[in-house]
């Protein structure tokens, strides 16, 4: 329904959300295709001069080792918006999964898994990732579990509140007196009702999936070289602060501009629902 | 009659007292169940510190020996009792990397990060506070959406974008302020708020933002109770209504978003003391992952849980004492 008349939709949102969903629309395309317009190879050393100014050839400068920006950086959203997209949708399966069936399971299920889940939040994230970085290790996939299973709890109570509601309502009740088995009130009852809210929550989990990834890796516990996401390049480039170069900033402000795009993006159509 | 010898209150204090204690109870199994966790994902992999220390040329005799010595040859459960017992005792065991008690070298630290936390509390509280009244009371206002905005832009900036930016400006281009807090012994007052500038900036940045979009939330929520259109028909200014019938009934659910935004404090410290080269507890945890010095990271993780169980403690205690229905219901 909303692929049939794109525009209309679009036109609904508030300025604020366009410019949302131009930045993410932006930065998928850039994480889909952007090595395709890289003018150079990501490892080549192009400059002799490091952390140079914006020039035709390069139009982001150089980074430390005198290598293109603008390369680097259309690699590393790549890792960032993959590994962050990736994680998103591991944490909410996870997470919703436990919550649908907490909320029509047994009872002595929600309680156990409610009680582990609270323990589970009451670790800070950036606290909880650094502790599973130093036992298992920071190689792509492990990444990308560390920070999804982080996330999991948060997503859990969300949709464990929504389907703890619906589970009341009139219609769950019609189907469990047809004796519908459990996983399909769940999945085709309670799931579709509650899609709205958790398509919120999954874009505010990508949010804080893609700060935590790329805090690790400016710490140097995230991507490891030679893969670098966004995060890992200011790092790399920290040493260029003092010239004020580029090469820390304009990664740094790549972040900023995706995760900000997100949230302006859910707001808007958050307030578009509730309107 | 006195007050105390009145039953119906008495029975109120003793429910009071009641459920203040059954809220702390919650809080030690919590930090209880923490640990656990804790200790179970340090020690979930094979491999252990006796061959991290030894390294590849050891005998396998030798890394029996240095198991024995520390422990590690003893059952999971029975070295977890252990090192929870030892951690209530304020004895965290060795840190391996640097070989001194891991309390000593956490108590040399933790000052610092108290005192960052402190003085970023008390910078980003009165911002975040009226910030949040000021939208919540013009809501829908152009005031509102502004500050929306705003903050809903600054919750995700990561901090070392924050971080980057003060340090371009304040050191590079105007040489205000020192751009890493390494301070001499003998530093003055000057000195060591000039280099907690920048940290406290950074951090109070994302915290401000956080706090007050919960202030202005927890200001609407009482706003559109009946007692404030009652106040309103009464006729009176929106100011005494705030001040008057608002802010009183709100201070539980504020006091509770204040602590679980500065709890972010803990979480943001990481970053912004390793920007800043700031000698505190979270990057002494980040030294402790890079050298997988398990037995300091195990203590920093739960240094920084407890706090953190700490203030959501004390938040629900004053949502309790401060909430008269929920001290009689």
């Amino acid at each position: 329904m909303i692929a049939a008349r794109p525009l209309r939709w679009v036109g609904r949102l508030r300025p604020s959300g366009k410019v949302g969903l131009a930045l993410v629309l932006l930065w998928a395309l850039v994480a889909l295709l952007g090595p395709l317009f890289a003018p150079y190879s990501i490892g080549a050393f192009i400059d002799q001069s490091v952390f140079s100014r914006p020039s035709a050839q390069m139009p982001l400068g150089s980074d430390y080792l005198g290598r293109d920006v603008l390369s680097r950086l259309l690699s590393g959203a790549r890792y960032t918006v993959g590994l962050g997209a990736g994680a998103t949708i591991i944490a909410c399966t996870i997470g919703t999964s436990l919550a649908l069936t907490s909320a029509v399971g047994r009872r002595v299920f929600d309680e156990a898994m409610s009680r582990f889940m609270d323990a589970f939040t009451s670790i800070p994230s950036k606290i909880l990732a650094l502790v599973m970085v130093a036992a298992f290790g920071s190689s792509l996939g492990l990444l990308l579990l560390v920070t999804a299973l982080t996330y999991v709890p948060g997503n859990y109570r969300i949709a464990r509140s929504l389907a703890v509601n619906l589970n009341q309502m009139d219609f769950v009740q019609v189907a469990r007196a047809r004796g519908e088995p459990i996983a399909y009130i769940a999945v085709r009852e309670i799931l579709p009702n509650m899609i709205h809210p958790l398509l919120a929550d999954l874009g505010l989990r990508f949010v804080f999936i893609v700060l935590l990834l790329s805090a690790l890796s400016f710490l140097g516990l995230g991507v490891q070289p030679p893969n670098a996401d966004l995060g890992s390049l200011v790092r790399e480039n920290m040493s260029g602060i003092a010239e004020g170069a580029p090469a820390v900033l304009v990664p740094a402000l790549a972040i900023a501009s995706l995760t900000i795009g997100v949230n302006l993006l859910i707001d808007a159509l958050k307030r578009k629902a509730g309107a | 009659m006195t007050p105390s010898a009145d039953p119906g209150r008495r029975a109120s204090h003793a429910r009071l007292l009641r459920m203040i204690v059954a809220r702390i109870g919650v809080a030690v199994m919590t930090l209880f169940l923490v640990s656990l966790i804790i200790f179970v994902i340090t020690n979930l992999l094979p491999g252990d510190a006796a061959q991290e220390l030894l390294g590849q040329t050891a005998t396998p005799a030798q890394i029996a020996a240095l198991r024995h010595e520390m422990g590690l040859d003893r059952p999971a459960p029975v070295r977890f009792g252990l090192w929870l017992a030892g951690l209530a005792g304020g004895d965290a065991g060795m840190s391996m990397v640097t070989n001194m008690p891991v309390s000593a070298v956490i108590a040399e630290r933790l000052p610092n990060s108290l005192l960052l936390a402190a003085i970023a509390a008390l910078v980003s509280v009165p911002f975040a506070l009226s910030a949040g009244i000021l939208s919540a009371v013009n809501r829908g206002g152009r005031i509102d959406s502004a500050l929306n905005l705003a903050t809903l832009s600054m919750v995700a900036v990561p901090e070392f974008l924050v971080a980057t930016i003060a340090v371009l400006i304040f050191s590079v281009e105007l040489r205000w302020l020192p751009s890493i807090s390494m301070l001499p012994p003998d530093a003055t007052l000057l000195d060591r708020l000039q280099s907690l500038a920048m940290p406290v900036a950074s951090l109070s940045f994302v915290v401000v933002a956080q706090m007050a979009r919960m202030t202005r939330a927890a200001i609407i929520d009482q706003l559109d109770r009946p007692y404030v259109e009652m106040a309103r028909l009464k006729g009176l200014s929106a100011r005494r209504i705030v001040i008057g019938h608002v802010l009183p009934n709100a201070l539980g659910p504020i006091v509770n978003a204040m602590a679980l935004s500065l709890s972010y404090l803990l979480g943001g410290a990481i970053i912004v003391e390793t920007i800043f080269n700031y000698p505190g507890l979270a990057s002494l945890m980040v030294n402790a992952v890079t050298s997988r010095d398990m037995p300091l990271l195990q203590a920093c993780a739960m240094i920084f849980c407890g706090i953190y169980l700490m203030m959501m403690l004390a938040a629900d205690l004053i949502a309790i004492i401060a909430n008269p229905r929920l001290r009689t219901a």
